[in-house]
């Protein structure tokens, strides 16, 4: 079976994969780069566990063809936090108790940080609506749509300590 | 055991620190079940029927086995043939038999998604390419799928033999039925015909799925030695252990089960599906075999809760005290015994003291995947049909629904349905704090409307092993066999760093392999915090004791003179009075004192509680599409004692939001042709984040004396009363009893168009 | 199993050489329908040919007469032209009901009206509005309203090797507005139970001098109610105007009982969605 070669920049690094033509960006990732902090749920762009930013733009990489990645920039939950730091979002999510189980955390997360990139100061039916995408079976979304918002705060008045 | 102590003692158990686990998750980096790789592993793939009910007449593997890259095929021919051993698998149990042909069809496939065959091959696309390759031969049987067809006296049987339960000689009528449980008490017949309000009525509710949002995956290798190693989440791999070598015919000790992370169970993952699937394949092809599954193969062969058919009626004196209950329903187990009719019995009214009452549930088979536990199993069935008829005698009398439920509620020490007395539980507690909370009296708007239900779960104890050990720096490592699905690690860490006395921070946990700790039951039953936790107490006692002694060396005093005040041995005797060591220093010199200072411990505590909830909900319903909004809801529960009180609040608002997903949109739906029509995530609608308010929570702490520090299960009750708190809103801001769940907008629009 | 090709042409003529030498082959938009189908092995392309390369494709044009949007336009990206926002907010509302934002970062009208799903939620939006799409094949382009591209559930009047590259929506007139609505059991992440949308015009007297009303899931195709115009255009939208057009819409109505809805269920949305989007177009227009 043919393979195309793919590079693409991924959480800053320019990255080098093999895929077959069929394949989604979500298993290259888990099983090319062996990423798996993307996580899947569905396969079919209904739960949001997969979400990665692809040149700026959430998307379920269950749904982008790995090959599509050629030259693109697609930053995943591996590259959220700077090194041992925690992003606002997640060390919000920690101190909430945003997550039980953890398995839908990375797409919440990525998701989560999408938004606050583009809206510093969502509202909370914002919030929900944004996340509409992520299912999360484990909280009921309370501390989740909490953590965003703590989130979000922090994140302005780091702005404008700055 | 000795009282719980006070609360205001307690220096870290009530706070809420951040989770052991929870940097790992947050960045990615948690391994969960589709994570593991095992090196050179194969990758597996299920044919599974097309059909609801089929004879195999006969598999042709050989074009699956010409693909290139395929390493393994197996069918139900490559299973150990076995004896019918009833073993334990947490809240549920079943015969390794029905195991073994649920994980895989035999001679027939008794639902759509049952599994026939599985490919293991070098690559995921050549197995699944090879498994359509598979050809079988079917010869197509009636199938049963409605709870009304399967009950029926002139049912098509979809088994020839059924193991029944309970069926006397008038009841072998119901061909598909494989249980019929009752418990009564008194004359309910003649206490009903003494009731002064009596209601009734009919409630239905269909199979819905736990939901998780990680799909079953397991690694198997099978070693040369015969040994087998596997590698998969679940809610406990001492079980998966034990019912995987019991499905294969192996030794428990030549298998040993890796957990990893669970991205939710509820239940649903108490039991196996794909292990003894990937040993086989392992076995076969000699090397590792990872088998997961799809979403959609999810939907198709695991789950369900059971759905229900329920008949409620219900008496009252005068006053409005229960006075008599007969019910009596049938669930759902898919096309396997066992269910949970029994369950559903003992919550019927377990929250209710009545003088006359007889509930008879019954188990039904069906052409469905075989059931699995979900949450508070058989409870909120039952529970949405007595809490609606509940609201609806409210309505009768014209008495306020909280103060009806308050004249019959359970007290301690009142007679439970289980034929014990009530312990310390807190229904009465919980009925007085929804009525004070600001929810229950504040003013509604236009098409809004309230519903109140209250609800129960045993909970359970039951046997449990953790260890504690100390490095040499003061490090604190507890290993436990639970796996965490819901911030157990913390709760641990609290509860061992309370007990030594020393910082959270100083605790480290890990959950082990099956091979590094003693038995632990199954995280499910509400039981994790509750009996794990008095397993990581008794052996942090356990280790102070040692901590005692070896101070007790170092000053070479008597061991009597010692005693441990917030992380220090203090002594007590003339020489050295006042003076102390911390844990660290004493850990420090272990060597030298009698070496590695650790303690295992297994303990089988059944000092658990019952739990009870009470919840508020508000519900808006546009008039005209029918569409319904959950605008407000309250939850209040008996925690007993929150130990990370947080993840307490987690379990209740993640509960009711299932409950109320329930109660508003979640159905296996099938369609003529007996396949499952909305086998995914679009159409098995759980609830989305823009569909839920935020979900209130107060707990109510009346500490069990059971525990150390007043534990009681959690996790189950807040499923148990959302289906009728949103089914009785919904009726009221609809002016017609709903009760027939899911109440999608359509049946709405129908009750409000005089359908 | 055929081997699987995927290409990324740089030019429209690039892609329609493709799709013609490659029979059987599939344009690649958004992805969210193709990629879902290719997975659950519905469809089994021997080559993907995907249009986000070509540069043209990915633009919305303001010309004189149209709004020009590329079939690799994503939904969200409908919202960032103020122009398109402000005259046909019921377009780029519809689109932006489809799935998630992750769904919506990817997914264009095109595909969503090439889809040919009887729910799809943009088309009844695009139909009310008059839109048009541009397909384009080896033999050149021809331009067709939107409505005759979807003939059947799943299937388009599209030829072997052709594909829609552009949809083309005129500019509103003045007095002019739409609005779309869906049903659906949730908030969000549902497949439209029934949608609906109008597009109205409105003279300075406030009365109506055209209307355009299409639902969507109540047939084997999005449906333009000429009827609701009928009963509309001439009038005020006075109450019985819209009832008149509410029961035109219920009775061209042919849906089926499916998972996601019943007949009864549907006819009935049907006319109270067109009734609520009516509302909403005549307010947006300047009526009251």
């Amino acid at each position: 079976m043919s393979r195309n070669h793919v590079t693409t920049t991924v959480n800053g690094d320019e990255r080098e994969f093999l895929c077959s033509p069929g394949q989604t960006l979500l298993d290259a990732l888990r099983d090319e780069l062996g990423m798996t902090g993307s996580k899947e749920g569905c396969g079919s762009g209904d739960c949001g566990a997969c979400t990665v930013v692809l040149d700026g733009e959430m998307v379920c990489s269950c749904l982008v063809l790995a090959s599509e990645a050629q030259g693109r920039r697609v930053e995943t939950i591996e590259g959220i936090a700077e090194g041992s730091q925690l992003h606002p979002v997640q060390q919000k999510f920690l101190e909430n108790a945003a997550l039980q189980c953890g398995f839908c955390t990375p797409g919440f997360i990525v998701a989560s940080k999408a938004l606050l990139d583009k809206n510093p100061n969502p509202t909370e039916t914002e919030v929900r609506y944004w996340l509409a995408g992520n299912l999360c079976r484990c909280t009921g979304y309370d501390k989740i749509v909490r953590a965003v918002m703590d989130a979000a705060a922090e994140l302005r008045q780091e702005r404008t300590a700055a | 055991m000795n009282a719980p102590e006070p609360k205001d003692a307690f220096k870290v158990v009530g706070t809420r620190p951040i989770r052991p686990d929870g940097v790992e998750k947050v960045t990615g980096k948690a391994i969960f079940g589709t994570d593991y790789k095992a090196a050179n592993m194969l990758h597996g793939a299920i044919v599974r029927s097309p059909h609801p009910h089929a004879r195999i007449k006969s598999i042709d593997t050989s074009k699956a086995e010409a693909v290139p890259g395929v390493k393994a095929v197996i069918t139900g021919a490559d299973f150990p043939s076995l004896e019918d051993i009833i073993v334990r698998m947490g809240e549920s149990s079943g015969s390794t038999v029905d195991i073994s042909t649920n994980i895989m069809a035999k001679d027939t496939a008794y639902y759509d998604g049952h599994a026939v065959a599985a490919i293991a091959a070098v690559t995921r696309q050549a197995a699944l390419e090879a498994a359509r390759l598979v050809e079988v031969d079917y010869e197509i049987l009636p199938h049963v799928i409605e709870m009304c067809d399967a009950f029926a006296a002139d049912a098509t049987k979809i088994k020839a033999a059924i193991n029944t339960v309970g069926l006397g000689e008038g009841e072998q009528g119901r061909p598909n039925a494989s249980l019929k449980f009752t418990s009564a008490k008194g004359v309910a017949a003649a206490a009903m015909a003494n009731a002064v309000h009596v209601v009734s009525g009919h409630y239905s509710l269909k199979p819905v799925h736990q939901g998780y949002i990680e799909p079953h995956a397991a690694v198997a290798a099978w070693k040369a030695d015969g040994k087998l190693d596997v590698w998969c989440s679940s809610q406990g791999q001492f079980d998966v252990r034990g019912l995987t070598a019991s499905v294969l015919h192996l030794e428990i000790g030549n298998v040993r089960v890796m957990p990893l992370e669970i991205g939710g169970g509820f239940g649903g993952k108490t039991t196996i599906y794909l292990e003894p699937v990937a040993a086989l394949l392992s076995k076969k092809s000699g090397q590792p075999v990872r088998v997961a599954m799809t979403r959609e193969e999810v939907f198709r062969a695991t789950g369900p809760a059971p759905g229900g058919e329920i008949d409620v009626k219900l008496g009252a004196d005068a006053d409005g005290k229960l006075v008599s209950a007969e019910i009596e329903f049938q669930y759902s187990s898919g096309a396997f015994g066992g269910g949970d009719a029994w369950a559903g019995v003992m919550h019927s009214v377990n929250h209710y003291a009545i003088e006359d009452y007889k509930v008879t549930g019954w188990n039904v088979l069906c052409n469905m995947p075989k059931h699995a536990a979900y949450r508070a199993p058989g409870a909120p069935q039952i529970n949405f049909a007595v809490e609606s008829a509940m609201n609806d005698l409210a309505d009768k009398i014209g008495i306020d629904p909280i103060e009806l439920r308050l004249k019959s509620a359970v007290k301690p020490g009142d007679p439970s349905m289980m034929g014990s007395k009530f312990g310390e539980i807190g229904l009465i507690e919980c009925l007085e704090a929804a009525k004070a909370h600001p929810h229950y009296s504040a003013p509604l708007g236009k098409n809004q409307a309230r519903g109140f239900a209250c609800g129960t779960w045993m909970n359970y104890g039951g046997p449990s092993t953790a260890s504690v050990s100390l490095a040499d720096d003061g490090s604190v490592l507890v290993t436990e066999g639970n796996p965490d699905i819901g911030g157990s690690r913390a709760s641990m860490a609290l509860m061992a760093a309370e007990t030594l006395g020393v910082p959270y921070e100083k605790v480290n946990v890990t959950i082990a392999d099956t091979s590094s700790i003693g038995y632990s039951m199954v995280t499910g039953g509400s039981r994790t915090t509750y009996a794990t936790g008095i397993a990581v107490i008794e052996a942090a006692k356990a280790v102070i004791n040692i901590l005692r002694e070896r101070a007790a060396k170092m000053w070479e005093t008597d061991v009597a003179n010692i005693e441990w005040i917030d992380g220090s041995a203090v002594c007590t005797d003339a020489d050295n009075a006042g003076k102390s060591f911390t844990l660290a220093q004493i850990a420090a010199k272990a060597g030298a004192t009698g070496g590695p200072i650790a303690f295992e411990n297994g303990v089988n505590p059944l000092q658990h509680l019952p739990g009870y909830g009470a919840h508020i909900c508000d519900v808006e319903v546009d008039k005209e599409t029918g569409n319904v909004s959950v605008v407000r809801y309250t939850v209040v529960q008996d925690v007993g004692r929150a130990i990370h009180p947080a993840y307490v609040e987690g379990q209740m608002q993640g509960g009711a939001v299932q409950g109320i997903g329930w109660a508003l949109n979640e159905a296996y739906i099938y369609n003529k042709d007996g396949r499952l029509d909305n086998a995914g995530f679009l159409d098995y609608r759980i609830p989305v984040a823009s569909d839920m308010p935020m979900i209130d929570t107060v707990m109510v702490e009346k500490p069990n004396p059971g525990h150390p520090y007043g534990v009681k299960g959690v996790g189950e009750v807040p499923i148990v009363p959302p289906l009728a708190a949103v089914g009785t809103a919904v009726s009221r801001a609809v002016g017609k009893p709903m009760r027939s769940l899911p109440i999608s907008p359509d049946k709405v629009y129908a009750a409000l168009n005089g359908g | 199993m055929p081997d699987l090709a995927y290409h990324a042409p740089d030019t429209i003529k690039q892609a329609t050489d493709l799709l013609a030498a490659n029979k059987g082959s599939r344009p690649l938009a958004g992805g969210t329908d193709l990629i879902v189908q290719m997975q659950s092995g519905r469809v089994a392309p021997v080559a993907i040919v995907d249009l986000k390369r070509i540069a043209s494709l990915k633009e919305i044009r303001e010309e004189a007469g149209y709004f020009a949007i590329g079939a690799a336009v994503p939904c969200t990206s409908l919202k960032n032209n103020k122009a398109l926002v402000a005259e046909w907010p019921g377009v780029v509302e519809a689109a932006n009901l489809i799935g998630s934002v992750q769904v919506r970062n990817r997914a264009t009208m095109s595909g969503n009206l090439c889809n040919a799903s009887p729910a799809a939620d943009s088309v009844p939006a695009l139909v009310a509005a008059g839109a048009t799409a541009i397909v384009t094949g080896a033999s050149g382009e021809r331009e067709v309203p939107v409505e005759q591209i979807p003939t059947a559930p799943g299937k388009t009047s599209l030829a072997d090797g052709e594909f829609v590259s552009e949809i083309r929506i005129p500019r509103q007139q003045k007095g002019g507005s739409d609005a779309y609505l869906r049903s659906i059991p949730r908030t969000e992440m549902d497949i439209a139970v029934v949608g609906a949308a109008a597009s109205i015009v409105l003279d300075a007297s406030g009365t109506c001098t055209s209307a355009r009303i299409a639902v969507g899931a109540v047939a084997p195709t999005v449906l333009l109610v000429e009827d609701a115009s009928k009963a509309l255009v001439g009038s005020k939208l006075d109450d019985a105007a819209v009832a008149k057009a509410m029961a035109a819409v219920s009775a061209a109505c042919n849906p089926i009982d499916d998972k996601r809805g019943t007949v009864a269920y549907r006819k009935a949305m049907a006319g109270v969605l067109a009734k609520r989007v009516i509302q909403i177009a005549r307010e947006r227009a300047g009526g009251n």
